[in-house]
C-alpha cells in the first residue's frame, strides 16, 4: 500500500459544469484511480464524469510567494465588474 | 383432471421457488463473505469497493427473496428466509462459500462467480416472468462494474510481480472444481428454461468460457483442465463445511433475540 501513488480526483456533477477537485485516492495505476474514486466518491450520484491525475504532477504555488502573488491585487477594486450598469435583460450575471 | 392441473401448478410453483432462492442466496453468501473483508483489505480504498459490491450483492439478495417469499404465499419474508433457514436449506453455489483466503483466492472466486453472475443475469433480463426480468435488469448495472473489477485483478496481479503470479494461479487452480457447477442444470431448471423463464446454463457456459480463457492468457495463468473434476451440489442444498460458519454468524441475532428490530 505504501507503493501506492496517490491520484487527486475531480468530479464533474452535472453537464455543463466543471470538473472541482473533491479529494484523493491510492492506486497502481490511472484505471484504478478511476474505480477507487467512483467508490468513495460518486456512492451518492454525486457525479457524471470522473478525472483523476498523479498528484505528483501538480506543481502547487509556494506559500512563501504568497505577498508577491497575490497582495498586489488586494487595492484594484476596480478589477471586479461591479462599477458597471447592466440591462435589465441581463438578469443573472 | 382438476387435481393434476392442481398438482401441476404446485410443481411448477414450486421449482419456482426454488430457483428463486438460487439466485438469492449466491449472492447473499457471498456478500457475508465479503464483509469478512471489513478492517482487513490491504489498502483502503481495496476495502471500501469491496464492502460495496458485497452490499449490492445483498441488496440484489434482497429482491430475490422477497419475490421467492411473494411466490410461496407461505409466511415468510426476506429476512425469515435469511435469517432462519438451516444450511441444507440454502440453495447457493458452493463456490461463494469457500473461504477469503488470500486477496489473490478472494478475487479468483469473484471473477469467476461474477462473469457468471453477468452473462446469467443478462439471460435473465429477457425471462418471460416479468419480475424476474426487472431485478435482473436493475443488477445487472452493478454486476458489469463488479467483473470488470475482479477481472483487473486477475490481469494486475497474473501478470505482475513473480510472487503476485504465483498466488493468482494457485488461487485459480484452487477454486477451479467450483466453478463446474454453476452450469449444471437438473430438472427444476430444465423445466423453467423450457418455460422461458430461467436462465439457460447451456449457452451461458461457452460465454463464459471464452471471457475465463482470454483473461487468463491476458494475465498470463495458464488455463486449469477444463475436464477436472468438478464439485456440486450446493443447488439441491449439499453444502461444504464452511456454510454452516457463515450461518452461525450471518443468524446469531436472529437466533438468540427472534424478531429483533433496530
Amino acid at each position: 500500500m505504501k507503493h501506492w501513488p496517490l491520484y487527486e480526483v475531480f468530479i464533474r456533477s452535472k453537464h455543463g459544469l466543471s470538473h472541482k477537485h473533491v479529494g484523493s485516492v491510492h492506486a497502481t495505476d490511472a484505471k484504478m484511480a478511476i474505480d477507487n474514486a467512483r467508490d468513495l466518491y460518486t456512492r451518492r450520484s454525486e457525479g457524471v464524469s470522473i478525472w483523476v491525475i498523479p498528484s505528483s504532477e501538480i506543481t502547487a504555488s509556494i506559500p512563501g510567494d504568497k505577498e508577491a502573488l497575490f497582495d498586489p491585487a488586494e487595492d484594484k477594486v476596480y478589477r471586479h465588474p461591479s462599477f458597471y450598469k447592466l440591462p435589465a435583460e441581463v438578469d443573472q450575471m | 383432471m382438476t387435481i393434476n392441473m392442481d398438482t401441476q401448478s404446485n410443481s411448477q410453483s414450486e421449482a419456482l421457488y426454488d430457483y428463486l432462492l438460487r439466485l438469492g442466496d449466491s449472492p447473499l453468501i457471498l456478500g457475508q463473505r465479503l464483509c469478512e473483508w471489513c478492517g482487513h483489505a490491504p489498502a483502503l480504498e481495496e476495502e471500501i469497493a469491496i464492502m460495496n459490491i458485497g452490499l449490492d450483492l445483498i441488496g440484489q439478495c434482497r429482491n430475490w427473496l422477497e419475490l421467492a417469499a411473494k411466490t410461496a404465499d407461505n409466511g415468510q419474508d426476506a429476512d425469515k428466509l435469511a435469517f432462519t433457514r438451516d444450511a441444507h436449506q440454502y440453495r447457493n453455489l458452493l463456490i461463494v462459500e469457500q473461504p477469503n483466503g488470500n486477496f489473490a483466492d478472494t478475487m479468483a472466486r469473484q471473477y469467476f462467480y461474477d462473469a457468471w453472475h453477468l452473462f446469467t443475469l443478462e439471460a435473465l433480463c429477457n425471462s418471460n416472468n416479468r419480475d424476474i426480468a426487472e431485478i435482473a435488469a436493475k443488477a445487472v448495472k452493478e454486476v458489469r462494474y463488479h467483473l470488470r473489477r475482479s477481472r483487473e485483478w486477475i490481469i494486475r496481479l497474473g501478470d505482475g510481480t513473480e510472487l503476485s503470479q504465483q498466488r493468482m494461479q494457485q488461487a485459480i487452480d484452487d477454486i477451479w472444481m467450483y466453478t463446474g457447477e454453476m452450469f449444471e442444470m437438473d430438472d427444476i431448471e430444465k423445466t423453467l428454461v423450457q418455460e422461458g423463464c430461467a436462465a439457460d446454463q447451456q449457452q451461458i457456459k461457452q460465454r463464459w468460457l471464452d471471457e475465463v480463457a482470454e483473461t487468463l492468457a491476458t494475465a498470463t495463468i495458464n488455463h486449469p483442465d477444463p475436464d477436472a473434476y468438478m464439485q456440486q451440489g450446493g443447488k439441491q442444498g449439499v453444502h461444504t463445511e464452511g456454510l454452516g460458519f457463515i450461518l452461525a454468524e450471518m443468524q446469531f441475532l436472529q437466533r438468540a433475540y427472534p424478531n429483533a428490530t433496530w
